[in-house]
């Protein structure tokens, strides 16, 4: 039964891959010029000999030479084939391997934001709906306003003023400057989880504060339904009542939305790390679109995308495991 | 028009209390479902106080010529880098109205940084004042300046100066007009793009309804910031900064439109079916008639909320984007280019007034939730 649905569901995410690359290849295309002459004019103004063997066989390996979609085709094939993303102009190594050095530290802290953001917004949520207009309550939600109305770049500015005038320390990077180079050790793990702390409470916060809302309401809304109120008529005791159906059913849209914080969460992470000069994506990504080294950034793109895809996908295999309705198809959507 | 001089004649001789009591009594059956919605929202306390924040917000930014003591690229040459300006009201204990003390510069015998200290000179300050001249809306030439020192020259910075000497009050204000205006003219685009492919895909269904929607899956799995910036990058470098806005505009709706659609999408399909639907095509009338005249206002409400929804969620896209170098661009003023002067952390800890339009950013966004909530409280009355 849930294996039929889980492949049912991921046949119907191939379609929806393919669209995305579509996309992402034409934004690759987007800016003026060929990549060949970019390429040239680049190693010329950093003053590089231009190789003219490797342009040709550049040309070959990713049909430059050949119409616009048999382009797309030998770039999805090298993807696919070889995990050859294209090179970078800016770096001039290859996508890949720029994409393996800083890449898992954004996936990383996206996900371990994910786990934090849930892991905080649930309880918090539940607290704010049993206790609904009391101080705490009144507390949380101002909390969350200010939490949905500060963007990322400003609350990590405003976190490393503080943390620079109160501590004078410089939490910027994922590591202090005697670590950076330094092989892995428990010294370097210690030295690194204020830093990434930092980075998963200020991403976290703005998404955290949008669960908590959703939380409340959901559990308020379950909350007034006339089992629950025949429940309690019953005399049954409150945190059992509370535990057995409400929360299970508050719970099961927030699942189904896993997959659509994910790219929320990236978004925030990029702009977070920027700031705060992480070792991950985000300011490579953002020198690479202002240099318009466009396989570079839309690889990133691709990545990210795909990511979000399996993300969703994993969200309905989660909620067909939690929620029995859909597992057996009497719920459609 | 002879009509309602009648009507109006007759109700101010008539008892007005009594009138008054009955018309309260018997209003709430006759009343349209826009005085409702009103009536819904103005219990919603927080909305109520977020409203006229944002019309002040609104009509400071778009009279920003008119509010701003001086003019965005005025440089005080001696003044770089200058601390907001204390407004004082008592001299002495003596209530003297509002003036300021003029700042001199010199240096900080210990860090050699250059500091300013209050001097003893008096520089009243008063409404409407001559100032800078300028052009109003860029039409009517005029130099009067809502606040400000009362005789021109003075010295006045409400939110301290940049490292070039400009105000950043002003400054902020300018930015205002651009950073808000933006968020209204996306909208609008939004708004267009998501109404018709809302619409279409609802109302056609099948193959048409499968294309929008599966635009809209794979809008929405793409993560919405990196994807503005790879498609602001994509603009030409050498763009004027007029174009630049519009584009960008458009660049936002066209990420932006698919939370609207899927609201419009689901609201029709929810009414298509609907006996008046199907009456007004029996009798001939076209597809969009039939959208637009019969449909839409049922779920207007719905797209209201829909859209106040995202204003903050551009406000923020904006500034972050422009903050980070690839929205707008340098010569335009906005919230976000303004925060570029506070990158580094030496910028921050030295100068923080320069942080202030952030103040700006985070209020703006803060009222419109509040309003926002009130009215997704309010958008449907019969509840």
């Amino acid at each position: 039964m849930l294996l039929g649905y889980i492949a049912k569901r991921a046949l119907k995410l191939i379609p929806l891959l393919l669209a995305i690359s579509v996309v992402i290849f034409i934004i690759i295309q987007l800016p003026p010029g060929d990549y060949i002459t970019n390429y040239i004019i680049q190693q010329q103004n950093s003053g590089l000999e231009v190789n003219q063997s490797s342009i040709i066989s550049m040309t070959k390996r990713y049909g430059l030479d050949q119409p616009v979609y048999l382009q797309y085709f030998y770039w999805i094939k090298n993807i696919v084939t070889r995990g050859d993303f294209g090179q970078s102009m800016q770096w001039t190594q290859p996508v890949s391997q720029l994409l393996s050095e800083r890449l898992p530290a954004t996936i990383l802290i996206a996900l371990l934001t994910l786990c934090v953001t849930w892991g905080v917004s649930i309880p918090i949520g539940i607290y704010s709906a049993t206790h609904q207009y009391s101080v705490g309550d009144y507390f949380i939600i101002f909390i969350g306003f200010i939490g949905l109305a500060v963007p990322g770049f400003l609350l990590a500015m405003c976190a490393v003023y503080f943390i620079f005038t109160h501590t004078g320390q410089s939490l910027t990077g994922l590591f202090s400057s005697a670590y950076v180079n330094a092989p892995w050790s428990v010294a370097k793990v210690v030295d690194m989880l204020p830093r990434l702390g930092l980075v998963v409470f200020i991403v976290g916060l703005s998404q955290t504060a949008g669960l908590v809302r959703q939380m409340r309401a959901m559990l308020l809304d379950e909350l007034q339904k006339q089992y629950v109120i025949t429940a309690r008529a019953k005399g049954l005791e409150e945190r059992r009542l509370l535990w057995k159906y409400p929360i299970r059913m508050a719970i099961n849209p927030m699942i189904s939305t896993i997959g659509w914080i994910l790219p929320g969460l990236i978004s925030g992470e990029m702009v977070v790390s920027i700031i705060l000069s992480m070792p991950t994506m985000g300011p490579v990504v953002r020198r690479a679109l202002i240099a318009q080294d466009m396989y570079l950034a839309g690889s990133f793109l691709l990545i990210v995308s795909v990511l979000t895809v399996v993300g969703t996908l994993l969200s309905d295999i989660l909620l067909a495991v939690v929620d029995p309705r859909i597992r057996f198809g009497g719920v459609t959507e | 028009m002879t009509a309602d001089a009648t009507l109006g004649g007759k109700s101010t001789r008539g008892p007005l209390l009594g009138g008054g009591r009955r018309k309260a009594r018997s209003s709430y059956e006759v009343a349209s479902q826009w005085r409702l919605m009103w009536w819904k929202f103005r219990k919603h306390r927080m909305a109520m106080a977020a409203l006229p924040i944002i019309c002040i917000m609104y009509l400071l930014t778009m009279c920003c010529e008119f509010f701003a003591p001086t003019l965005p690229l005025t440089r005080f040459k001696s003044h770089k880098d200058c601390p907001p300006t204390a407004i004082h009201l008592f001299r002495e204990g003596e209530f003297i109205g509002p003036y300021i003390l003029r700042k001199d510069s010199g240096m900080d015998p210990v860090t050699y940084r250059r500091v300013f200290v209050d001097t003893d000179e008096v520089v009243k300050m008063g409404f409407f004042v001559h100032g800078e001249p300028y052009k109003m809306w860029n039409l009517i030439p005029t130099d009067i300046h809502f606040f400000g020192p009362v005789e021109s020259g003075g010295e006045f910075f409400l939110m301290g100066t940049d490292s070039l000497g400009r105000d950043v009050f002003t400054r902020a204000l300018y930015g205002g007009r651009v950073s808000l205006s933006f968020a209204v003219v996306s909208i609008f685009f939004t708004f267009v793009i998501g109404l018709t492919l809302g619409g279409l895909s609802g109302y056609m269904g099948g193959f048409v309804d499968g294309i929008v929607q599966r635009a809209i899956d794979v809008i929405m799995s793409i993560p919405g910031i990196p994807l503005w910036m790879a498609l602001a990058a994509a603009l030409p470098k050498d763009m004027s900064s007029y174009t630049r806005y519009l584009f960008m505009c458009v660049i936002m709706s066209l990420v932006g439109w698919t939370g609207l659609g899927r609201v419009v999408r689901g609201k029709i399909l929810s009414v298509r079916e609907e006996e008046f639907v199907t009456a007004a095509r029996l009798s001939g009338a076209t597809h969009g008639r039939v959208i637009f005249k019969h449909m839409i206002p049922m779920f207007m409400s719905y797209i209201i909320v829909s859209i106040t929804g995202s204003i903050p969620a551009t406000i923020l896209g904006e500034t972050s984007l422009s903050f980070l170098g690839l929205g707008l661009q340098a010569p335009t003023i906005s919230w976000g280019t303004l925060l570029q002067d506070c990158q580094t952390i030496e910028a921050i800890a030295q100068q923080p007034w320069k942080m202030f339009p952030a103040l700006f950013i985070v209020v703006t966004v803060l009222m419109f939730n509040f309003a926002g909530d009130g009215l997704r409280d309010a958008a449907d009355p019969y509840k």
